[in-house]
Formats: C-alpha cells, sequence, structure tokens
C-alpha cells in the first residue's frame, strides 16, 4: 500500500507580536511529535526551508494592516484548504485597532519623524474580513492546549472541541470565589470568551478580556453592575473593552456607547 | 565609520545579495547587500514588520496599564516589556519594592532569560552552525541535542508559568507587586527541575563551545546595566566600555533614535558616536565579575576570555548567561519566603518615569510622562533590536566582504547567521528578516 503523504502545514505572520505562533515552539513536549506527522512546510520563524503550496492547514497569526499584507493574505487563501486564524490581532485585530478609534495620520506623527515612509492603512482588521477563515483561536496569547486540539483535531478529520462558554463557567469549574462579589473587582469574565482557564480570577485579579467576546455577551448589563456595584467610571468602561480585541463587534460597540 | 570606499579604476563590477524574507528572527524582515568590484558598496536591513503605534495609543491611558499593554509588542519577552514599564511608572508613584518583592521579579526575570536564550540557542541559531534548515531537520541526527534543549527551554517556561500565570503574556505583574504571589510550597517543585536545569546548561555550555566559530572580531561600543553587586537584570546605571556611565533617567540625553527610509523599526545611535551593540556580549563583558564562580568557570572552560569581541560566540555566551540564571533561580527560591502584602499601595501623581532593564537581547528603555490623574501623556520606548539594527549592518559590511568568493546561496547564509548573532527580535523593534545578494548589478533573492 502507498504510504499517505504527510499533511502540509504553514505558519503565516501579519501584524503582531510573534507569540501566537510561539506557542507552538513552546508545545516543548508535542513539538517533536507533531513534526513527524505533519510536513512544517512554511514557518519561517523556526525553519529556512519553504516549501511551495498548495498547504492542508495555515495557521494565520496578525492583523492586516498595510495594502501589501492585504495582498498576501489573498493569495495565501488561495493556497491553503483550511486557514485558521489565531489570536486576538488574526480574529479581532489585536491591540493595533486602537489606531481604528482615532486618526492614523496623527499617530503616525507621534511615532514617526517621517511618516511619509510608512505604508499603512487607516484601520487594523482581523483575517475574516479579507477572506473565508475556516476556524478561529481566540486569545492573547491562544491556549496551548487550544492548539494542540486544533491540530489533532484538524489531523483525525474532526471539528475542534473548542468551548465558546464564559470565562465565569470556567472559573465555576475551577471552584474560584468571584472576584467581583467577593473583592469587588471589575472583571470581563461574564462577557469574555473561554480558553484561559480563568486564569486572571484565579490570580485574585479581574479577567481583561484577552479571549475577546463569547457568543451573546450581555455587555451593557455587565457594564451596569461595572457603573452601579463597583462604581466604575464610563473612561474605565470603554480602557476595559478597548484592549486587545477592542475591534471585536461587542467590544467595540459596548465601547462606543460609554464614550464622553 | 565610511563604508564609502571604492575599488579604484577597471570596469565596475556589481552584484547584490538579497534575503527577502529572513528565517529563524523573531518577525519580519530581510537584507539587501549590494558589491562592486567585490567590495561592499551598501548593507541595508530591511525592516517591513508593519508598526503598531504603541507610543500612540498609550496615550490617555491609566498608569497602571503599560505593564499588559507594553507586554504585547513581544511574545517572547514580555517579562522585559513589564519590568521596564513596572519600574518607570513606580519611580513616578514614588513607590520602591520590598527586597523579597525585587527577589520574585529577578526570579521571573530568570524564567524568561533561559526561554528565550535556549529558544534561540538550540532553535533558531544551532541550525547555522551545524548546517540545518531547522532544529527538527537537526534532530533527525541530533535527537539528543533538540529534545535536551527543549526541556531546559521548558524548566524556563515552568518559572515564568508557575509566577506570572502563562508564558506568553503573563497576567499577575502589577505596579508595586505581584497580584497573588507564590506560596514556597509552589516554588518547591521547580527546585527539583531547575537542579536537572544546572546539568543541561552546562552541557550547553560545553556543546556550544565546540562549534566552529568564524575569525571576526569587531571594535564594539557595548551598552549595558551595571549594578554594585548584581549580574545585571532590573536595576544599575546605563554603562560602555567607551565612558558611558550614566543614570538611567539620563538615556536620552545621550542615545537618539532616528528614522531611515528602509525600515519600519527606528535607528537607535549613541549622539556623539553612532552605532553600538547591546545583548549578551555586551552584559558579559562588561559584568564577567558579577557572573557566579559556576559561571565564571564555565565560560574559562569555553575558552572565553573575561570580554568577548566575536558576534558569532554569542551563542556560548547566551550558554553562559542561561547557566548563571538558573542558578540565580535556585538562589532566589532557596531563600524566599512569602511576604505578607502581595504588593505596595500606590495612587496616581504627575511626572516623568524612566525604566530600563536588560531583556534577554539587551537594554530596553521605557520613559512615560503622567498627568494628575494618573493617565499617561507620553510614552517612549526603545527596545534592543532598534538599538542593535545599526551594529548589526555594520558587522554585515565588514563580515560580507570577508566572503566574497562564495557562491552566492552559501553566502547568504553566512549574512543570515550573522544577523542571527544578534538573536533580533524584529516585532519588538517595531512595535523587524529577507537578503538580497546584489553582485555588479546582478541580483539574486532567496
Amino acid at each position: 500500500m502507498k504510504a499517505r503523504r504527510k499533511p502540509k502545514l504553514a505558519v503565516w505572520k501579519f501584524a503582531s507580536c510573534d507569540g501566537c505562533q510561539l506557542t507552538l515552539l513552546d508545545c516543548e513536549d508535542e513539538l517533536l511529535a507533531v513534526a513527524d506527522v505533519v510536513e512544517i512546510a512554511n514557518f519561517p520563524e523556526a525553519s529556512r526551508e519553504v516549501a511551495r503550496g498548495p498547504y492542508d492547514l495555515s495557521l494565520v497569526e496578525g492583523s492586516i494592516t498595510t495594502p501589501h499584507d492585504a495582498e498576501r493574505i489573498r493569495t495565501i487563501r488561495k493556497q491553503s484548504k483550511f486557514l485558521v486564524s489565531i489570536g486576538a490581532c488574526a480574529t479581532a485585530g489585536g491591540i493595533q485597532a486602537l489606531r481604528n478609534f482615532r486618526n492614523v495620520r496623527e499617530f503616525l506623527s507621534i511615532v514617526y519623524a517621517r511618516p511619509d515612509y510608512i505604508d499603512t492603512l487607516p484601520h487594523s482588521t482581523p483575517i475574516a474580513d479579507h477572506v473565508f477563515v475556516d476556524f478561529e483561536l481566540r486569545g492573547c496569547p491562544i491556549s496551548k492546549v487550544q492548539l494542540v486540539e486544533l491540530i489533532s483535531a484538524f489531523l483525525g478529520n474532526r471539528k475542534p472541541n473548542i468551548s465558546s462558554h464564559s470565562v465565569c463557567v470556567e472559573c465555576k469549574l475551577r471552584g474560584n470565589t468571584c472576584v467581583m462579589i467577593a473583592n469587588k473587582v471589575p472583571c470581563l469574565g461574564p462577557v469574555t470568551h473561554a480558553g484561559c482557564d480563568a486564569l486572571c480570577p484565579s490570580y485574585n485579579r479581574g479577567c481583561f478580556g484577552c479571549f475577546g467576546p463569547k457568543e451573546t455577551p450581555n455587555t451593557s448589563s455587565l457594564s451596569h453592575q461595572w457603573s452601579n456595584g463597583l462604581s466604575a467610571s464610563d473612561r474605565d468602561i470603554v480602557h476595559a473593552y478597548r484592549t486587545f480585541n477592542a475591534y471585536a463587534e461587542a467590544f467595540k460597540k459596548e465601547a462606543t456607547t460609554h464614550e464622553p | 565609520m565610511s563604508h564609502s570606499q571604492r575599488n579604484p579604476g577597471g570596469p565596475s563590477k556589481r552584484k547584490k545579495i538579497t534575503v527577502n524574507y529572513m528565517a529563524r528572527v523573531e518577525g519580519e524582515g530581510g537584507l539587501d547587500i549590494r558589491f562592486r568590484n567585490g567590495k561592499v558598496e551598501d548593507v541595508k536591513l530591511n525592516i517591513f514588520e508593519p508598526p503598531r503605534f504603541y507610543e500612540a495609543f498609550l496615550r490617555g491611558r491609566s498608569y497602571t496599564e503599560p505593564p499588559d499593554i507594553t507586554a504585547r509588542i513581544c511574545g517572547i519577552c514580555p517579562i522585559a516589556y513589564q519590568m521596564s514599564s513596572t519600574h518607570a511608572i513606580e519611580s513616578i508613584v514614588g513607590i520602591k519594592p520590598t527586597d523579597t518583592l525585587r527577589e520574585l521579579r529577578r526570579l521571573i526575570y530568570c524564567g524568561e532569560w533561559i526561554e528565550s536564550h535556549v529558544l534561540h540557542v538550540y532553535m533558531l541559531h544551532a541550525p547555522d552552525f551545524l548546517g540545518y534548515q531547522d532544529a527538527i531537520r537537526m534532530s533527525k541526527d541530533h535527537p539528543d541535542l533538540v529534545k535536551k534543549g527543549l526541556r531546559l527551554k521548558k524548566i524556563g517556561n515552568e518559572i515564568v508559568n508557575t509566577i506570572g500565570g502563562r508564558e506568553i503574556h503573563p497576567i499577575n505583574v502589577r505596579i508595586g507587586g505581584f497580584y497573588k504571589l507564590p506560596t514556597k510550597k509552589e516554588l518547591i517543585p521547580l527546585q527539583n527541575h531547575l537542579e536537572e536545569a544546572l546539568e543541561l546548561a552546562k552541557e550547553m555550555v560545553t556543546v556550544t563551545a565546540g562549534l566552529e566559530f568564524p575569525e571576526f572580531e569587531q571594535d564594539y561600543e557595548y551598552v549595558c546595566l551595571r549594578h554594585p553587586y548584581e549580574y545585571p537584570l532590573n536595576q544599575g546605571r546605563i554603562v560602555s566600555n567607551k565612558g558611558i556611565d550614566i543614570d538611567v533617567s539620563e538615556f536620552l540625553d545621550h542615545f537618539q533614535e532616528e528614522q531611515v527610509k528602509h525600515s519600519t523599526s527606528l535607528h537607535a545611535r549613541i549622539k556623539e558616536r553612532g552605532a553600538y551593540h547591546v545583548g549578551p556580549l555586551a552584559r558579559y563583558s562588561l559584568n564577567f565579575d558579577r557572573l557566579s564562580p559556576l559561571a565564571q568557570e564555565a565560560a574559562q572552560q569555553a575558552g572565553l576570555g573575561e570580554t568577548c569581541y566575536n558576534p558569532f560566540k554569542s551563542i556560548i555566551i547566551r550558554s553562559v548567561e542561561t547557566l548563571w540564571a538558573v542558578e540565580e533561580a535556585l538562589r532566589i527560591i532557596d531563600n524566599y519566603s512569602k511576604p505578607e502584602k502581595d504588593y505596595i499601595e500606590h495612587s496616581p501623581r504627575a511626572g516623568t518615569g524612566h525604566g530600563c532593564t536588560e531583556a534577554p537581547r539587551g537594554i530596553l528603555y521605557h520613559r512615560y510622562k503622567t498627568d494628575e490623574e494618573g493617565l499617561i501623556t507620553d510614552a517612549i520606548i526603545t527596545p534592543p533590536t532598534s538599538q542593535n539594527q545599526k551594529m548589526i549592518e555594520d558587522d554585515l559590511w565588514h563580515f560580507a566582504e570577508k566572503y566574497t568568493e562564495l557562491p552566492d546561496e552559501d553566502l547568504k547564509w553566512k549574512c543570515e547567521q550573522a544577523v542571527r548573532n544578534y538573536d533580533p527580535c524584529i516585532s519588538c523593534s517595531c512595535h523587524f528578516l529577507k537578503v538580497t545578494v546584489d553582485r555588479d548589478g546582478k541580483v539574486s533573492k532567496v
């Protein structure tokens, strides 16, 4: 019988901190096993070797912020059978999407003496705004467990088993005391997508929304709780929603409601 | 330094080496080297990593936010950003961490040094020396090497994970201390792993010392921190081997950033003199006496002197620093007992604060200005890779010239290796690699 060809894995980077693709190299116990069953065909952070497409699985990190990158993602989509965007930059535009609420020209002149040398788009946008995305892994950064599950599911030709409930549910599963009720600490847990295993509340701090909005989040109710029960100001609420997932629809909308 | 030498007389022959997208570095950058009559005519380290405007959107944010926000500049060294920003802000609000909090910060930083150095030594740099495209392919012939590297890297990450909550963008660091301090019991499992790491790190020094190194030295101006009695991490004066000895708050008086057309990352230079070198070579050469006896002995057995000016040997020095960091982590855990308070209380204050700490790649400077409400009115962040960019170009200028006779493909690889000596973090520098070879007008790209 003919041996089956190893599926080709490609990892792509757009505007980002490299942390989500580093998650793959941080899988110290699984990395060599993964490399045994897939061909790492394009992963510049790890290898000089570049194999030509098409690729069976493309992991895309980062957001689209330049005209050149908007073109590049289309080419990558054409070469990819499955395309998965990984992390808050790729799924929501990342922290660099804070430019979307301001004038990018003004931002350019704060950082660069010659803004005219810099080619950038006015908005930082997620991958799904440009091409069809087969699956999204949330988080700033993504979870190692979810990444390994995603690759396993792809190899097993099944849907990844990744929950879409809130961080609140993860707190209950861990048996955490609610930081909002017990310590009066503002927490985004009720509206934030699971994946971190309720990390911040386990460290006595409120969730700050690394995994972005959960399905059907009741953000207005949470803001009401923050301002009435915890005397949070409108500015506090705007800042809380405007971090790594600022341009995700539910967070974007809620922050705008509280803008002065 | 003049780079305008020309071969007088004879027909002019041109050549250019291009690396379009440099591999095994963090972030997006490339390299163009132009040759004319066998002499290097121009070197450009192109950085096309898209800009992310951190300094701009920090304006108007709360003084408590920089540790979480600036960590996102770099997924490989988030602790460095958390440490420099925390120290800068703490100098504004007027708090000094207690001895135990200070030690715990050193411990989590040691974790990041181990994780980052081992990633670079075994996964990114060693394949150049041994002739492999990557560590995965290298693992087919040297399985033991790669497995031990992954194990050591994992132990570094365990430190970050235990104290910080997760390896990438940890969540436990805050202005004044930590959200939740670990108990002594929580640190005990690390001890056994660190004992194992100590042996792995000694082996790493021996393995890297056995590699072949090109004869190449440069008269660098090394810049790093120097502390009265410690190998530098979070605190110290900024010093150089050519006369700089300043307080962290004087950084901008002596260093400046300038924009060049071929890079979205600003180039930093010493105002009076130009290019300088930050990172492991600088730290080691100016702080050898602050290393532990074990690390000093390992360095000497590896054939290193008390200073080192061959950038390719940075791979040995990263290994020596890893050994030091493992020892230091063990010492801190040994002495640790959990204090009562997780952090020191603070309230907003108007002012200007400076922070400079030793990221794995070199000094990372932050400066913030805040108003009475504690909102940030201005931010400046100077990462190590911005500071090394000019030096990398300078190294390539001298290095490429020695190897002009090599075939393009081999020359490219050598030049890439020379860039990787710096473990450049392009994502950091933009808050940056591709190589082009141009020989007498004939351009080849990879």
